[in-house]
């Protein structure tokens, strides 16, 4: 087993090919970050706003989905920009994978990654177990608040955006949240907070039913049982069909929708096993989906994770 | 096997999914509880943080208002702000502070076409239609139009000027000899803009944008102000007032609430009782 997750994959290909994904992810994140910080840093305004809802150059309106049903179940009725800006998001990450949110947009997966990264470097084994499905009882509770109190209660909270609005318009204590989330994933449960607890990505999860993205295991067959994919997954549970399941007669597509196309499984994989294909190339490759639809694919995944709590966090 | 020998593994499934199922539902609900106590605490705005033209009520806004800062980027005039964490003001919300600076009150209210939520009720597009608080004249003791000098700040940086505030002008009782104008706001006129606050040339400004609730208050409801009915009914709906009579020395006459004492001229008499020449009064026969 190698001392840290993609060893095998950096001697054998060269550090840049080890990292490809986890470089253009990083570029995605600080670019957007840029985009945003543009207008009030150098003052040359592209996109005003947060990621709550944004205008890009004057025309292109952004809202977040899950806001602004929080905002809707408060009683109030939102004016056309915010109503287009969410359908596009809606559709946008319908299309590429729910999650890609979290891995390649959303600012707090930098802590989260700085703390699983701590966590491998300083070999500190966060032991503590809470199931997955947790966040969609959380996403439930945050939807109750504005319902029932008329007030979006998560808001007072919410690492995400209060991280990304900080970061632009002013942090103030917010970066007591960022620590809390840093800590809590490096002592506490790993990758605690962005795969097992917030909210915001469970949503993003449920939005992405059936993504034109996905990674699939297309060279299973050639896996090494080395299990650096597993270690460097930010949601390790989503790996084992694909990969093992050739005998179960599971497809190599990781279909779960807690998959967040980060693509660093591809990245250390030295054996090339992994790759992000398009849903149009993947009758093609062999690659077609389970005839299943979105709903007992995720009764399943909810069924695997109570029931299975351990085997289905192999990593942690 | 008989299918008494799978049950007992059955009900340990069946006893792990419940108590696992309990185990989040209790986490999740004490996260809930500690939620709603905090967001309650949270949800308060300071009188002196004044949401941008068109806010809707306070209860309203924190639940329509999904804290993006588009109308803080739109204002033209930079001022206002996203409640930081740590802030007491409800995290994330627009606000701002009328003594650094007031709404310019811009014809077509950027801030307000800018909200995605209707916070700030796009209902909204005439600005001296907004209500963003009420100014107030708190502290006469210190405005210096009180104490008979000439400022009235307040009154020519009003954008309603004349309407919104007034200058009443009073009988100055220190000298006993000048007049004071004195700023009176009027509160069907005044948007709560805050430039009056803004302006103010004291140290802490004597006149201040409150919520409306805090400034206001309220007649009961079965106060009858009787000048305001006659007029509405167009006469008296009570016994008419008797004319007062005066017992008054020929050609006088008293007005009451105006002139006070009238000394009419009546044709072959002198003007006045009194000569002209006080000398004649001291000279007369029996006179001291």
């Amino acid at each position: 087993m190698n001392a840290f997750p993609g060893q095998t994959a950096r001697a054998e290909q060269g550090w840049l090919k080890a990292h490809r994904w986890l470089l253009l992810r990083r570029a995605s994140q600080f670019g957007i970050l840029a985009l945003f910080l543009a207008g009030p840093v150098v003052g040359i305004w592209i996109v005003t706003g947060n990621l709550s809802a944004s205008m890009t150059l004057g025309i292109l309106p952004l809202s977040d989905p899950l806001l602004l049903a929080q905002s809707m179940l408060s009683g109030a009725w939102p004016v056309a920009s915010g109503l287009i800006g969410a359908l596009i998001v809606l559709v946008f990450y319908a299309l590429v994978g729910g999650r890609v949110f979290c891995s390649w947009v959303c600012p707090v997966n930098l802590v989260s990654d700085l703390a699983a990264w701590l966590g491998r470097r300083l070999d500190i084994r966060a032991s503590g177990r809470i199931p997955r499905d947790a966040r969609y009882w959380l996403l439930g509770l945050i939807l109750l608040f504005p319902l029932a109190t008329g007030v979006i209660a998560w808001e007072y909270i919410n690492p995400v955006s209060i991280a990304h609005r900080g970061l632009i318009f002013g942090m103030g204590w917010g970066w007591t949240l960022m620590i809390a989330v840093l800590l809590y994933d490096l002592f506490v449960v790993r990758r605690g907070w962005c795969g097992h607890l917030c909210p915001v990505g469970a949503f993003y999860g449920l939005i992405g039913i059936r993504p034109a993205v996905r990674v699939a295991a297309a060279r299973r067959e050639h896996c090494d049982d080395c299990m650096d994919c597993f270690a460097i997954c930010p949601e390790p549970q989503v790996i084992k069909p694909a990969l093992k399941g050739a005998a179960q007669g599971i497809g190599p597509l990781i279909t779960d929708r807690q998959c967040t196309n980060c693509g660093r499984c591809i990245d250390v994989c030295a054996k090339n096993v992994f790759g992000f294909t398009l849903a149009y190339r993947r009758a093609g490759l062999g690659l077609s989906e389970p005839v299943d639809d979105g709903a007992s694919t995720a009764a399943r995944g909810a069924e695997t994770a109570t029931r299975h709590p351990v085997s289905s966090q192999p990593g942690g | 096997m008989s299918p008494r020998s799978t049950s007992p593994r059955a009900t340990l499934n069946r006893r792990q999914f419940i108590t696992g199922v309990m185990k989040t539902a209790c986490g999740v609900g004490l996260f809930g509880l500690g939620l709603g106590l905090y967001s309650q605490r949270a949800t308060s705005l300071p009188a002196w943080a004044i949401r941008p033209p068109g806010a809707l009520p306070e209860d309203d806004f924190n639940g329509a208002c999904i804290r993006c800062g588009l109308c803080v980027r739109d204002c033209p005039f930079d001022m206002l702000h996203l409640a930081r964490l740590g802030d007491k003001i409800p995290t994330g919300t627009p606000y701002f502070v009328a003594r650094e600076a007031g709404c310019e009150m811009c014809e077509d209210i950027p801030c307000v076409a800018a909200c995605p939520t209707n916070a700030l009720d796009h209902a909204l597009t005439d600005i001296s239609k907004a209500d963003m608080g009420l100014a107030v004249l708190i502290d006469q003791e210190n405005c210096i139009a009180f104490q008979g000098l000439r400022c009235e700040v307040c009154f020519n940086v009003c954008p309603i000027r004349g309407e919104a505030i007034t200058l009443d002008m009073q009988h100055n009782a220190r000298s006993g000899k000048h007049a004071r104008f004195v700023p009176v706001v009027h509160s069907e006129h005044c948007t709560g803009c805050g430039k009056c606050e803004e302006a103010c040339i004291l140290d802490v400004a004597a006149i201040k944008v409150l919520p409306r609730h805090l400034a206001k208050g309220q007649l009961g409801a079965h106060y009858r102000l009787g000048w305001e009915q006659k007029h509405e009914a167009g006469g008296a709906l009570v016994t008419p007032d008797v004319e007062h009579r005066y017992n008054l020395p020929e050609g006088m006459r008293y007005e009451h609430g105006g002139r006070g004492l009238i000394q009419e001229a009546v044709p072959g008499q002198p003007a006045s009782p009194i000569p002209d020449n006080p000398l004649d009064v001291l000279n007369r026969k029996g006179a001291l």
